[in-house]
């Protein structure tokens, strides 16, 4: 079925473009795509992806076959065309013309309202979810483990099989995060949280970003997403939890407008791009960011480096 | 930020142009912005030199900047956007030759041609002015040329507001020309969502030129909107009922509609961002109750009706050239009428799919999704109604039909990628990627720029009395579908692949072939820029023998090929008597079409006027005032606007009166010269034989 599906359409030429080519794209570094799907959410995408595209072949392919046709059988000067110069109605046409486009939506309009509720991020992919929690900085994303004690900054490790949900919200202003082999995006806004919900069935390395513009770190705002064994799962959070602690003055200093090459070089390690790994004590970090921004008198807790521009600004455009 | 604000200068000194910056370090990416600058500094000398030396300065202010005939007002409109063309046109060039070189890794600073900042500026101007400087302008100029003679209106209702949305127009877009020398843009792209762009993140003047530059202009557009309104209701010829309109007439009532009610929307989101950044309000501010989501769902009020605002007119164009290049009647009228304003209302029910990754529930997101699949519908009729048109018909591929059918071939493909976009799960994954570049610019491009163009070689011969050239023509049609091709076909699979938009940088080395083509395509829309300008050129350089006094060049249908080439300002001696959808077929079919009137009398003519110039200037002073916070200036153009409109309301007008024996004159030398004049045939089209005398008895449809 998925072969048929994905040999209707390889007449648009974009089409062609993306069969021939993105499976070669995905042998580099981390996976990037979600044609190259590591779990049932980004699966589901791509399958729905094709499945669209091969419907609207229907209105599609009569236009881009006909007006070749059209414009070389009556060219003028053209021998033995028709010419019906005072033609310009027909019944019948009309319910062909305005009928298939029609029946055309109605199809694709169920499909796509039973794709929207099936893929909707809000909904658990299954029972005990492992709890995730992402914090939007510029240019980088903290991530927090709450129940495991465990923080990192642009490394998340999901155990294939479990089902994650992921919550989100920023430290700055509007992000959105896209870990494309494994989920759609979800934009990310300070003071609120968004979800997604999404599974790996499959071991591998996936690129997570920011896809909402948000400063001259944006280009390097990505982060790796590694789905590996549950067993290699927990000796990575215990791994972790014996790094050294996420306190408020550390979260201080990641919320500077750095990458993270730079915010290493800020706390004293390297200037290259390997994740930062923290034990985390304050189980609330997360619903405290949140609540800074509903403080009453504005600025919010001190503590947490309030909720302005950060006072040191790095590597920006200033 | 603590800049120090002078009383008297603002936030204005010496530091604040990019040559500032190059003499700090010297860098691709200030040698860049410099030489914009310097772009723009000899250019504007170049024109001033030119103008002086030819003395076109008096000319220049009678003939044109200080007329209130629509037609020469949609002139200006569209030498705006096209000199806004050029710029734009050549930042997407920097910007496809800053990502064929930005390849780089985590740790190591971003590197390519132009730093990450003034990338952003890039991305920012180049999307702003494509939209509001010239597509806009575009469509608002070649509905100013033809639709009063579409209608068989002498002008718009109201002529001098006309000359002030012109006016107010060019000030936006002076506006943000003048932030290449002067400051920086913003960073925020076309859109500007907050937090980004709130005075927080960006502190300074770039986010500032932009809110005032659309405020200015968006105002301009708001007016344009009722003016053409008013007109289509009020001033159409006798017998010129609503269902007798060409289709263009009836694309436009559209733009109009969708101009009055979505505008708004765009400048109250614009004035509530200024409340935010000039006053510490709150509307969309991180914290105090501010809330970012209401910028999003205000802009798209606006901006999504304003997509068909752009794309409608380019419909209607499509519509008069595959019927004339056809030599055929149009197919379906009525089904493009209804289609046309379908897509009109529709337009207003679908804004959310803009942020479908927003966090609203599925239910949200299905009902906006279904909402955008059904405007497909009626485009899709559209689409096969001209095809209906061009069946068994006489098909001449000129200039304008070259256009037609690269539309054709592409636009489906924009609409295909459209309808993806739609489903919420998709755009899920291909939101704010390189995939939706590809498809608003597969929409845009072969739908309002190829239509806006083919519009312009069509109606060109009304305008100036002269052909433009088609082989030019069509060479530069190629290139805008090759270079079209090249550049935005790889960006559908980079955004496939996973590359956001606005990426100043990425570390994928996949994307480089990629990235080499669509370099290749932008170096052919540059190509393309080129032959446009050639075209114009080597036109007017041949314009003896591509002249068509006699205006009927294409053998066309409708009321405005009646006249002569060029138009006389009064459009037609006697207003029209309209007997028939498609008028001029009608006379055509009947026989004598050049038979001329019986009595003439006198034409009264809006009397030309500085108002609008006068406007223009104290708009674009208070924009550059708040701009720079050189709040005395600002007070003072406020002051000159209120004066002048006040004085404007308080003195008596008097028209301009034609004498009936000067329009007699006029109007019998053309008739005598269309009857001595030999007709041309259809296949002499692009001859010099064609002098816009065509063989009636060829006529049909």
């Amino acid at each position: 079925m998925q072969a048929v599906l994905r040999s209707v359409p390889v007449c648009a030429g974009i089409v062609l473009l993306l069969c021939a080519l993105l499976p070669q794209a995905a042998m580099a570094a981390p996976t990037q795509s979600f044609l190259q799907p590591m779990g049932p959410v980004a699966e589901e995408q791509a399958t729905h992806l094709w499945r669209v595209i091969a419907i609207a072949m229907v209105v599609i392919l009569p236009v881009l076959i006909g007006v070749p046709l059209l414009v070389w059988r009556y060219r003028i000067g053209a021998k033995g065309a028709k010419y019906t110069p005072e033609w310009d109605y027909s019944a019948k046409l009309e319910w062909l013309l305005w009928g298939v486009p029609v029946a055309v939506v109605i199809v694709l309009a169920s499909w796509l309202w039973y794709s929207t509720n099936r893929l909707d991020p809000y909904e658990p992919l299954g029972p005990a979810p492992l709890r995730i929690q992402a914090i939007g900085l510029d240019w980088k994303w903290v991530f927090l483990y709450p129940d495991e004690g465990v923080a990192t900054v642009n490394a998340l490790a999901i155990p294939v099989g479990r089902p994650v949900e992921l919550t989100l919200t920023t430290d700055t202003v509007m992000q959105s995060m896209l870990i494309a082999p494994l989920t759609g995006q979800i934009y990310a806004m300070p003071g609120m949280t968004t979800k997604l919900n999404f599974a790996a069935t499959r071991t591998g390395v996936a690129e997570g970003e920011n896809t909402q513009f948000n400063g001259a770190g944006f280009g390097r705002q990505k982060f790796a997403v590694t789905a590996m064994e549950p067993a290699r799962h927990a000796a990575w959070l215990a791994d972790a939890r014996r790094a050294p602690m996420l306190d408020a003055a550390t979260y201080r200093i990641l919320r500077h407008r750095s990458v993270l090459a730079e915010a290493r070089e800020e706390l004293g390690l390297s200037r290259e791009a390997t994740p930062l790994y923290f034990a985390l004590p304050m189980p609330d970090l997360f619903e405290r960011v949140v609540a800074k921004y509903h403080a009453t008198g504005g600025g919010g807790s001190g503590a947490l480096g309030g909720t302005g521009l950060p006072s040191r600004p790095q590597g920006g455009d200033e | 930020m603590s800049q120090p604000t002078s009383p008297i200068f603002g936030r204005l000194d010496w530091t604040v142009t990019p040559y500032t910056d190059l003499l700090h370090h010297v860098t691709s990416s200030t040698i860049v912005g410099a030489g914009a600058a310097t772009v723009l500094v000899l250019g504007t000398l170049g024109a001033v030199a030119l103008v002086t030396r030819m003395g076109w300065w008096g000319p220049l202010f009678r003939d044109w900047l200080t007329s209130a005939d629509a037609k020469k007002i949609g002139i200006m409109y569209i030498v705006l956007a096209l000199v806004m063309m050029a710029r734009g046109i050549v930042e997407g060039f920097v910007m496809r030759a800053h990502q064929a070189t930005a390849l780089g890794t985590l740790s190591a600073p971003e590197s390519g041609l132009v730093a990450p900042d003034h990338f952003a500026q890039l991305f920012s101007t180049h999307g702003t002015i494509m939209i509001f400087f010239v597509a806009m302008p575009l469509l608002i100029g070649l509905i100013n040329f033809v639709l009063p003679q579409q209608l068989g209106a002498r002008d718009m209702a109201f002529p001098v507001l006309n000359q002030v949305s012109l006016g107010l127009t060019a000030a936006g877009a002076a506006l943000v020309m003048v932030s290449l020398l002067i400051g920086k843009f913003g960073t925020g792209g076309w859109t500007v969502y907050p937090p980004y762009t709130g005075i927080a993140y960006s502190p300074g003047e770039g986010v500032d030129y932009w809110l005032w530059a659309i405020t200015i202009s968006g105002i301009g557009s708001t007016l344009t909107g009722m003016n053409f309104a008013v007109t289509i209701f009020k001033k159409r010829a006798p017998g010129m009922h609503f269902m007798r309109m060409p289709l263009f007439c009836w694309t436009s009532l559209c733009v109009a509609i969708m101009l009055i009610y979505a505008m708004p929307a765009l400048t109250v989101s614009s004035a509530m961002l200024m409340l935010d950044r000039y006053a510490g309000f709150h509307f969309f501010t991180n914290g105090a109750g501010g809330n970012m989501m209401n910028y999003a769902n205000i802009f798209w009020m606006f901006g999504h009706p304003e997509v068909y605002i752009l794309i409608l007119p380019a419909f209607g164009v499509f519509s008069e050239i595959s019927s004339t290049f056809s030599g055929k009647k149009l197919y379906g009228y009525t089904s493009l009428v209804i289609a046309s304003m379908s897509i009109a209302v529709i337009s207003f029910t679908v804004w959310l799919h803009h942020f479908f990754t927003m966090g609203q529930s599925a239910n949200v997101n299905i009902a906006f999704g279904i909402a955008t699949m059904i405007i497909g519908v009626p485009t899709g009729v559209k689409i096969y109604d001209w095809m209906a048109t061009m069946w068994r018909g006489q098909v001449r591929i000129t200039t304008p039909m070259v256009y037609l059918i690269g539309f054709f071939m592409l636009f489906v493909i924009g609409g295909l990628s459209g309808i993806i976009l739609a489903n919420p799960s998709i755009d899920y994954q291909v939101h704010n990627s390189t995939f939706l570049v590809a498809h608003f610019h597969n929409v845009i491009i072969p739908g309002v720029l190829y239509g806006m163009l083919a519009g312009i070689h069509y109606w060109f011969p009304k305008a100036f009395g002269f052909r433009l050239c088609e082989t030019w023509g069509r060479r530069t049609a190629f290139l805008f579908v090759g270079g079209f091709l090249l550049t935005f076909m790889p960006l559908y699979v980079l955004g496939l692949m996973g590359m956001p938009r606005r990426s100043p940088t990425f570390q994928n080395p996949d994307f480089l072939p990629w990235m080499y083509v669509a370099g290749v395509g932008a170096v052919l829309m540059l190509c393309a820029l080129g032959s446009l300008g050639w075209t114009f050129w080597s036109s007017w350089r041949r314009r003896a023998d591509l002249a068509v006094p006699g205006g009927d060049p294409w053998n066309g249908g409708t009321l405005e090929w009646s006249s002569p080439a060029p138009v006389p300002a009064w459009n037609y001696p006697r207003i029209p008597d309209v007997k028939a959808r498609d008028d001029w077929s009608a006379a055509k079919r009947g026989g004598d079409p050049w038979k001329g009137p019986d009595d003439y009398a006198d034409i009264e003519m809006p009397a030309n006027t500085r108002f609008g110039l006068v406007l223009a200037a104290a708009a674009f002073a208070l924009g550059f005032a708040m701009v720079w916070h050189v709040w005395w200036m600002g007070v003072a153009a406020l002051l000159a606007i209120v004066a002048a409109v006040m004085w404007r309301g308080m003195i008596v007008l008097e028209p301009e009166i034609v004498p009936a024996a000067e329009v007699e004159r006029a109007d019998r030398q053309f008739r005598e010269w269309v009857a001595a004049a030999p007709p041309a045939s259809r296949a002499d089209e692009e001859t010099p034989r064609n002098r816009g005398v065509p063989d009636i008895t060829e006529f049909a449809g």
